[in-house]
């Protein structure tokens, strides 16, 4: 089906792979983050955790995946997220996101990855400017 | 110990250059999975009407700055305990596309510090200008919290 931008309009969500301990070792070599929270589970313990977790930034990368799966990166203005709680090793999460708000020609959305129990790990926000879509533009859902 | 804000605001962190190169892009969009030729495949983007490979959204990020030696010597000059903090926040504010090949650098400085729960949580706000020359493609900002527990003693 295709849908115009509006008020209410969802995206596609994106169900991304199982968090694995290669993907975070891969991560941290494509993204520059390098702490060992993340990569090595004794410092991980050190730290006071059972083992390693996501990098914010990881998660961050999906919802902004879940983002140019719809729109054109020009498009995006502004793109913000919170991190609410750790995403565990070989947790399924699955991104969201829906129109809040069309105003000036600027559209809000509403993002969110959550795990498989439904908690909320990351809550997020975006700012897609319409006037830079293309005339034909739909979202596919 | 908590942060003295008018030190911090003062704060000079160095630039840091980035010259974005196109295998790393190729290597961020497999390991992101990003299937959009436009951000691994230069013929594709040139076809989409760009003139390099698309830097994708979140990759010109705080997290280029981790893998220098000490990155968090900003934080812990502050006396921050690294043991303590945490990611809590990120937001981008884009004005335009970067490109493979673009060298950038990011302009770094602190813009905040505040508490909540009654100093439990202590928020420190540092705020990129990515340029590309004189243009500013990107702001960044990195929000970390740090933990006092002592404080609910």
């Amino acid at each position: 089906m295709h849908q115009k931008l509006v008020k209410g309009t969802v995206l596609p969500s994106l169900q991304v792979d199982k968090i694995t301990r290669t993907q975070l070792a891969l991560f941290a070599g494509a993204s520059g983050d390098h702490q060992p929270t993340h990569l090595d589970i004794d410092a991980a313990r050190a730290k006071g955790y059972d083992d390693v977790f996501a990098h914010g930034m990881l998660s961050m990368a999906f919802l902004g995946r879940l983002l140019t799966k719809s729109f054109p990166q020009e498009s995006i203005r502004s793109f913000h997220a919170r991190f609410l709680a750790r995403v565990p090793l070989h947790s399924h999460p699955l991104c969201s996101g829906r129109v809040t708000d069309v105003e000036s020609g600027l559209a809000r959305l509403e993002l969110l990855m959550t795990l498989e129990d439904g908690t909320a790990v990351v809550r997020g926000e975006a700012l897609i400017d319409t006037l830079a879509l293309p005339p034909d533009f739909a979202v596919h859902s | 110990m908590y942060i003295d804000r008018s030190i911090a605001l003062e704060l000079k962190i160095a630039p840091m250059p980035f010259d974005i190169e196109r295998g790393r892009l190729r290597f961020f969009a497999e390991t992101v999975g990003l299937t959009d030729p436009i951000y691994f495949d230069v013929d594709a983007a040139r076809k989409a009407g760009h003139r390099d490979l698309v830097v994708p959204p979140t990759f010109l990020s705080n997290s280029l700055e981790l893998s220098l030696p000490d990155p968090f010597s900003w934080l812990a000059e502050l006396g921050v305990d690294l043991s303590k903090k945490t990611h809590a926040e990120q937001s981008f504010v884009y004005h335009n596309l970067a490109y493979a090949n673009d060298s950038v650098v990011f302009h770094r400085r602190i813009i905040d510090v505040y508490t909540k729960k009654g100093g439990e949580l202590e928020f420190v706000v540092k705020h990129t200008d990515v340029k590309r020359g004189d243009e500013t493609l990107i702001e960044c900002r990195f929000v970390s919290v740090i933990r006092h527990p002592e404080a609910l003693q």
